[in-house]
């Protein structure tokens, strides 16, 4: 069961990627990125299995900072809506200079 | 210049005493050179000054006008300045002369000054010689260049670039007195290339005609060509003897190098090339003619009695290694024939009076190239210096007609050309001062006795024939060809200028009746130089009868003074030329190939001269001369000369056209091509790599997203497989 | 049994997965998050992590997500949301990026661990030990307030600042 769940981890991770890739709004984008995350998660305590209680240690701290980026993310992204007054990562092409 | 270097200068260095020969002292050398820099600083400053204020007034709108409000200082000061320290120059050149004269012959005084560059073995002192050759070339350049300064006063009172024009001919003066003072090659190429760029600078005087300044460049140009073969002389001579001062170099070739060796016949070639260059002979002739572009004192100081014998003082000053190169020596008197001939037959046909005399120039300077060819070195130097005398008095007179013309034109407000001769005619009755100088120096350039140009062309023709009759001559048969061009070539010259001042100042007055009322008399400023000069054209020559001539009738039975005076006195510079000389060629001989001695054939020649000038005044003098517009095209081989053989063209096809195609295809091809190709290559490169990138650089986060994570599945894949 | 139930929360978290990345509204794909969180809340249960299990039901179904909710709500892109998910060559390249992604890590990360059935691996023991002696609460809290007590308090920090900074980006009219 410790493989079947890395495989999920694996998919879920690359479907996250995806979703990230092809997604263009930001709060999209974000909650792919929440996906990998927890895709993570479920590796670290998969592997908890195998080495002990340190994984799921580590899933509260990802938790934890997954929340903290959450935060500071939407933050960001409102801030940014209330400039140009939408989420569409194409409109922000300030990176190309 | 610190003060330390003015007072040695002034002391007369500091090595002075040491070289000084038996009794000679020389009085202030330095001074005589820095006289002439000073002249030019403070000139210079004065023509910096006026164009600055002229700068500002145009600036606000305002035109600069001289006559308006009194000569302003920057154009009374020059009036001094210029023609005074040239005078002071003078006369101290004048009081070392004496000095010389009184301390009799002696080895040449070297005085140093300071060690003007020194890396390794190779040193070379600025230093300067006085010796006999070059007090004579100072007294020349002093002397005739303060009668041209004082006549330039006059000539140029006019002209807004007065002090600049003055600041140029002290510049000149100092160069030349560098060329003809200098103890070593080195210091003499200096003074070279100085005279060079003022010549330059004075040709394209007025600067804003575009054919001047194009002169100017022509003249700097071809002048160049010869500057080649003088450097490179210099560098076989160092490679030769270690050093580059004449004393050494001209007592120790006749022991070091070999009669007519390969090395000495090297250098003598490469000086020859310098020499045709600086004094314009085939075939680097083709700038002088154009040279008249400039003010004419200028062409009288520069391109007729100074720069231009430049060549003949090279020569004369080498003249040890060209006693020991039978082929150099050959070489230096054909191409001075042969440019006498050939610049003979072109002034035939000039209608310029400033051309006829440029080609004149060029055909008398081939004379002094054949004295100085045949070993008579004296009997060049002797040419150099009448015809310093004549020459300038001709551009001079030329000078004075054409600031009347110029004047008479200006008055009438009338645009055609007043240095073309065909619109003078009758001008004696004007300008009788001028007519009658010039009347002189033609017959003195002509060989007519008892004028100063007879006995030195005499002279010349003479060592020809008495060289090519030589025991031992090295090719007898070319020698006397040259004897034969070189009479041929000074009928030539009697027919021309007479020519010349039968167009000008003889026949019927074709001015014009409006303009002819505005003719007038030189001022005295400008009439006294050319008197002076006539009197020095008179009896320029009586300080050189040959022996033989002044015991004859030619020398009215001994009336005439001193007997080869400047053949003694330069003895000390040509002794050992001419002992080389005897040593190879045996005794000279005493008649002419066809046989006839010097005194018949002085004779024989001043009577030809005097017949085509008495024939030439009487056949043109009937003959009415056309304005420039009803003039006929010249036809057939009048056509040729007038056009100049064609030789502008012929350099222009061969030389100029190629040079102009290859720098183009160096131009076009190479360095546009293939050098700022491959440089714009790399750069379009670069920007090809960079458009590549900037695909990548869409500004949205998604394309980098994408970017990082290829790279992580390229990593892991590079881990894991 | 476990395994049946391991597929079942397997698919749905998939499902859900899918639904995030494929829906084209923000609050529908938000939704979808919450369905395949909770599903990974399933799938830890089966894992032995009942702690995790809850705090991810919790903190992240419950806290993160309706944060995300409330912003979407803020910005009101409920309704007239754009449709942002294009298909061309870039998601075609895109999901050649994840799919091999995907295979290398199912590939190595997920290879046989050789553990045969029935058998409870080493940490899978500790971790039961460690149960029955402090309950489930205690077992994860144990090493976090000894071993780890110091990257704790700096989550704690974190959390701090990232309150602050939510606060001074998203506050109106900074003056």
């Amino acid at each position: 069961m410790i493989t079947q769940a890395l495989i999920l981890s694996a998919i879920l991770f690359a479907l996250g990627t995806f979703g990230v890739l092809v997604r263009r709004n930001a709060i999209i984008m974000f909650l792919c990125i929440e996906l990998q995350l927890n895709a993570v998660n479920v590796a670290f305590v998969a592997f908890s299995r195998l080495v002990g209680i340190e994984g799921q240690v580590f899933v509260f701290f990802v938790m934890t900072v997954a929340a903290a980026e959450a935060a500071v993310g939407l933050a960001i992204i409102i801030s940014i809506f209330r400039h140009y007054e939408t989420v569409n990562v194409d409109n922000f092409n300030l990176l190309k200079w | 210049m610190d003060l330390t270097l003015t007072a040695m200068l002034l002391q007369g260095g500091q090595e002075a005493a040491a070289h000084t020969g038996a009794g000679f002292m020389p009085f202030y050398p330095g001074l005589i050179l820095l006289l002439p820099l000073a002249g030019f600083l403070l000139n210079g400053w004065l023509a910096l000054k006026h164009a600055g204020r002229a700068a500002r007034v145009t600036r606000v709108g305002g035109t600069y006008d001289l006559d308006g409000g009194g000569r302003p200082a920057t154009h009374t000061l020059p009036t001094w300045i210029g023609p005074g320290v040239m005078g002071l120059a003078f006369v101290l050149t004048l009081v070392n002369f004496v000095g010389m004269l009184g301390a009799g012959l002696h080895d040449p005084v070297v005085i140093h000054y300071w060690t003007w560059m020194a890396t390794g073995t190779f040193t070379v002192d600025a230093a300067i010689q006085l010796d006999q050759l070059s007090m004579v070339m100072m007294m020349v350049v002093t002397g005739v260049g303060f009668l041209i300064h004082l006549f330039s006063v006059g000539y140029m009172k006019d002209d807004p670039g007065y002090p600049r024009y003055f600041a140029y001919l002290n510049l000149f003066v100092f160069f030349m007195l560098v060329l003809v003072m200098g103890a070593s090659y080195p210091l003499m190429f200096v003074g070279w290339e100085g005279v060079g760029l003022c010549s330059y600078l004075l040709i394209g005087f007025w600067f804003t005609d575009r054919e001047k300044s194009d002169a100017g460049k022509k003249a700097f140009i071809v002048n160049r060509i010869g500057d080649v073969g003088f450097l490179l002389a210099i560098f076989v001579l160092y490679r030769t003897f270690g050093t580059l001062d004449f004393a050494p170099i001209m007592g120790g070739a006749a022991d070091t190098l070999v009669y007519g060796g390969g090395l000495v016949t090297l250098v003598t070639l490469f000086f020859l090339l310098a020499a045709a260059g600086k004094s314009a002979q085939i075939p680097l002739y083709v700038w002088l003619p154009d040279a008249m572009a400039g003010p004419t004192p200028v062409s009288a100081l520069i391109h007729a009695a100074t720069m231009v014998t430049a060549g003949v003082y090279l020569v004369a000053r080498s003249s040890v290694l060209f006693a020991l190169s039978p082929v150099g020596s050959a070489a230096v008197a054909g191409i001075g024939v042969l440019t006498a001939l050939f610049a003979a037959t072109i002034a035939l046909k000039q209608n310029d009076i400033k051309k006829v005399l440029a080609y004149s120039t060029v055909s008398q300077l081939g004379y002094m190239f054949l004295g100085v060819g045949v070993g008579a070195y004296a009997a060049g130097v002797f040419h150099l210096m009448t015809h310093a005398f004549f020459k300038a008095l001709l551009f001079l007179g030329s000078g004075a007609v054409i600031h009347a013309m110029h004047e008479a034109y200006h008055a009438t407000h009338r645009h055609d050309d007043p240095q073309d001769m065909r619109n003078m005619g009758g001008l004696k009755a004007y300008m009788p001062i001028t007519w009658i100088t010039m009347w002189v120096a033609t017959l003195a350039i002509s060989g007519i006795w008892p004028f100063a140009g007879f006995f030195s062309k005499d002279e010349i023709i003479w060592y020809t024939a008495a060289f090519a009759g030589a025991e031992n001559a090295p090719f007898p048969g070319l020698y006397t060809l040259y004897w034969i061009l070189a009479l041929a070539a000074a009928l030539m010259t009697a027919f021309y200028m007479t020519r010349l001042m039968v167009m000008t100042f003889h026949g019927r007055n074709r001015t014009g009746e409006k303009e002819a009322g505005h003719l007038h008399e030189a001022p005295p400023i400008m009439w006294v130089p050319l008197a002076v000069l006539a009197v020095l054209s008179t009896v320029g020559g009586w300080i050189n009868v040959p022996e033989e001539l002044q015991a004859s009738i030619v020398g009215l039975g001994g009336l005439l003074p001193s007997s080869e005076w400047l053949h003694h006195w330069l003895e000390p510079i040509t002794a050992e030329a001419h002992h080389i000389q005897e040593l190879q060629l045996g005794e000279l001989a005493h008649s002419a190939p066809f046989g006839g001695g010097e005194v018949a054939w002085a004779l024989i020649s001043t009577a030809l001269a005097l017949a085509v000038v008495l024939a030439t005044s009487q056949l043109l003098g009937r003959r009415e001369v056309q304005s420039p517009d009803a003039d006929p095209e010249p036809t057939g081989f009048a056509k040729v000369l007038a056009n100049k053989w064609y030789v502008d063209e012929l350099y222009d096809a061969a030389v100029v056209k190629p040079i102009q195609r290859a720098s183009r295809f160096c131009w076009k091809v190479i360095d546009q091509g293939i050098i700022d190709g491959a440089v714009n290559a790399v750069g379009y490169l670069a920007r090809g790599f960079g458009w590549f990138g900037s695909l990548f650089q869409t500004g949205t986060v998604n394309t980098y997203a994408f970017v990082l994570s290829l790279g992580v599945l390229v990593i892991l894949g590079a881990v894991f497989f | 049994m476990v395994e049946i139930f391991f597929y079942i929360f397997a698919a749905t978290a998939l499902g859900g997965g899918l639904g995030v990345v494929l829906s084209k509204s923000p609050v529908g794909s938000l939704l979808m998050m919450v369905v395949s969180l909770a599903s990974l809340a399933g799938v830890f249960v089966l894992l032995e992590a009942h702690f995790l299990a809850a705090i991810q039901v919790i903190v992240y179904a419950g806290a993160i997500m309706v944060l995300f909710l409330f912003v979407i709500m803020l910005l009101n892109l409920g309704h007239d949301y754009q449709q942002d998910l294009k298909w061309g060559a870039f998601s075609v390249l895109s999901f050649a990026v994840a799919g091999g992604l995907a295979g290398i890590l199912a590939r190595e990360v997920g290879g046989d661990w050789q553990i045969a059935d029935g058998v409870v691996p080493p940490g899978g023991r500790a971790i039961d030990a460690a149960v029955r002696e402090h309950g489930a609460v205690g077992a994860i809290a144990e090493p976090l307030f000894t071993t780890y007590v110091v990257p704790f308090e700096i989550t704690g920090i974190l959390l701090l600042v990232a309150i602050v900074g939510a606060l001074a980006l998203a506050k109106r009219n900074v003056s």
